[in-house]
């Protein structure tokens, strides 16, 4: 495959006289797992809506397995197999964790004009959504109401939505976000395991998880690209340490 | 499992029993008004079901809902004014009429979201007001008497008190179950899952407008059909079915039923309309009663009466 999964040329996103998104570009070819970090407000979340359709961007082209996306609303780039998680928790609040799924399983089978059967009852779609709750470790819990799970759960949720969704592409922001040491080393080992099967851009705040998990990194700051490379690279990237790293302390504790 | 038995659903089998009996108590009584006063009680409760499938179950808070009581009824009214008396042209055009009032309302309002989505509801019930004001052929602003009520050769006679309670139970009982099959379908898990959350819907792969927009027109045709059945009810319709006011106590109904309940609508029919019976016989100022009375219940209990039994459990 020459092509990249997703090619990202030259966005642009402005709000008001801010440049959310400057003049970016980005390659992230089949099978690797990338990951977007940056300081808070460097435009990582307004990065990943545009990917997903949820913004639409000023100028400048997305690219989804070869096929100009730039123009498609979210729900058709869904189709196309680009799925997201998002950085706060967005569930259907007042449905079973399974029904949460299998309304994901179910947008990806065929259209939903069909106003008669009991969906609940429609085996295929009940089970493809336990598979994926079982996958990130929340069988047991399928029928549990979303406003009573734990926050972590709620976190694992998001990625079986997503991999119900039958993705090519999984669209993670902050996976870990709010998450306590147990849950995030949880939540990574579940993301080595997806990353043998799918490719994923995470944007991640947790410095030890991105290293450990990104086949390469981009550093975004005030909505620029200031560096894109290996995990190595990067750390011992002069700019990326004034701008990011060093700041935090993150890379030279734990590296 | 839980059990299935809790005090709503008890309620709901009752009332039910009661309706379906009604006329045997009213023939051996000889008590017509009671007949009357329900069959009017189960047409509203049919209209409020409707609201209550986009309100309840589709998250849209339209204010507009009575406009298709008077779409329905004006179909009938005007048909029948033009020597035009078959239900079988007059009820399909009713439904027809008030699918696509409907469609033109729901692509245009369906745009927007919140306050904006009701006041737009609310104009355009309005406007549907103020055009029947306005028809003078057919009675303009004293509405239109009619004369005859639509007939259903060798099928059912609406003149028969009986058999309209009938038609009109029937009916409701159709559309209710109708919801039931809607609301648990494919399609009713999307509608309520916009309703929850629509940008989650969007990233999923749901085009939410569609779904919405189609939701908004089925229950415009079911309460079409009730428009038909008040109609024919009253042998009269007027623009003041249409105003705003109308809209507003379909509101109340659902809400003080049970939004999101599938006999939360019937229940808050019947007893919205039958506390106004009651308290318009003491006093002219029984809205000051009603009005505290649905204060408590959106306070106090947010599922309305359902929500209320609903916790009465046994065991």
């Amino acid at each position: 495959m020459a092509d990249p999964l997703l090619r990202v040329d030259n966005l642009v996103r402005r709000f008001g006289g801010i440049l959310a998104t400057d003049n970016l570009s980005l390659e992230v070819p089949r099978g690797e797992l990338h990951a977007i970090i940056g300081p808070n407000g460097a435009g990582k979340t307004t990065l990943i809506s545009q990917l997903t359709g949820q913004l639409m961007p000023n100028s400048g082209t997305i690219h989804f397995a070869g096929r100009d996306v730039t123009g498609l609303p979210s729900y058709r780039r869904s189709r196309l197999g680009l799925a997201r998680s998002f950085q706060i928790t967005s569930l259907l609040k007042d449905f079973t964790a399974l029904d949460n799924v299998a309304l994901a399983a179910q947008a990806h089978d065929g259209h939903s004009f069909r106003f008669w059967g009991n969906a609940r009852k429609e085996r295929h779609l009940r089970d493809t959504a336990r598979a994926a709750l079982q996958r990130v470790g929340l069988g047991s819990r399928a029928d549990v109401l979303v406003s009573e799970l734990s926050h972590g759960e709620q976190r694992e949720l998001e990625l079986a939505v997503a991999l119900a969704t039958k993705p090519q592409l999984l669209l993670l922001d902050e996976p870990m976000a709010g998450l306590g040491v147990t849950e995030s080393a949880r939540m990574v080992e579940l993301l080595k395991e997806l990353r043998k099967e799918f490719t994923i851009v995470l944007v991640e705040h947790d410095m030890e998880a991105v290293f450990a998990l990104a086949d390469r990194i981009t550093v975004l700051v005030y909505g620029r690209v200031i560096a894109c490379d290996t995990p190595d690279a990067i750390r011992r990237h002069e700019e990326v340490k004034r701008a990011y790293l060093g700041e935090q302390h993150a890379v030279t504790r734990h590296g | 499992m839980k059990s299935k038995f809790n005090a709503s659903n008890a309620v709901v089998a009752v009332v039910c029993a009661a309706l379906v009996l009604l006329p045997v108590y009213s023939a051996t009584t000889g008590n017509i008004f009671i007949l009357t006063l329900m069959t009017r009680i189960i047409i509203f409760a049919l209209a409020a079901s409707s609201l209550n499938l986009i309100m309840g179950y589709g998250g849209m808070m339209s204010f507009g809902h009575a406009a298709y009581l008077g779409i329905g009824g004006y179909a009938v009214g005007i048909l029948a004014a033009e020597g035009i008396g078959s239900g079988f042209i007059q009820w399909p055009v009713a439904l027809g009429v008030s699918a696509l009032f409907a469609l033109v309302i729901g692509a245009l309002s369906l745009r927007t979201r919140g306050v904006y989505f009701i006041m737009i509801t609310l104009a355009f019930a309005q406007m549907a007001y103020y055009v029947a004001s306005a028809l003078s052929r057919y009675g303009g602003d004293d509405g239109l008497t009619i004369y005859k009520r639509s007939t259903f050769d060798g099928l059912i006679n609406l003149s028969d008190r009986t058999q309209f309670y009938y038609l009109c139970l029937a009916c409701l009982f159709g559309g209710v179950y109708l919801i039931w099959r809607i609301v648990n379908s494919r399609f009713g898990l999307v509608v309520q899952g916009v309703r929850s959350n629509e940008q989650r819907m969007q990233a999923i792969g749901f085009p939410a407008y569609r779904y919405r927009l189609t939701c908004f027109v089925i229950a415009g045709t079911i309460c079409g059909l009730a428009g038909a059945l008040l109609a024919n009810n009253t042998d009269f319709v007027s623009p003041a079915v249409m105003y705003w006011t109308r809209s507003g106590d379909l509101m109340v109904m659902v809400i003080l039923g049970g939004m999101g309940s599938l006999f939360g609508p019937l229940i808050g029919a019947i007893v919205y309309l039958v506390l106004e019976e009651l308290l318009s016989q003491f006093t002219e100022y029984w809205a000051l009663i009603m009005g505290p009375l649905l204060l408590l219940i959106v306070l106090f209990a947010r599922g309305g009466i359902m929500g209320l039994l609903g916790r009465i459990r046994r065991g």
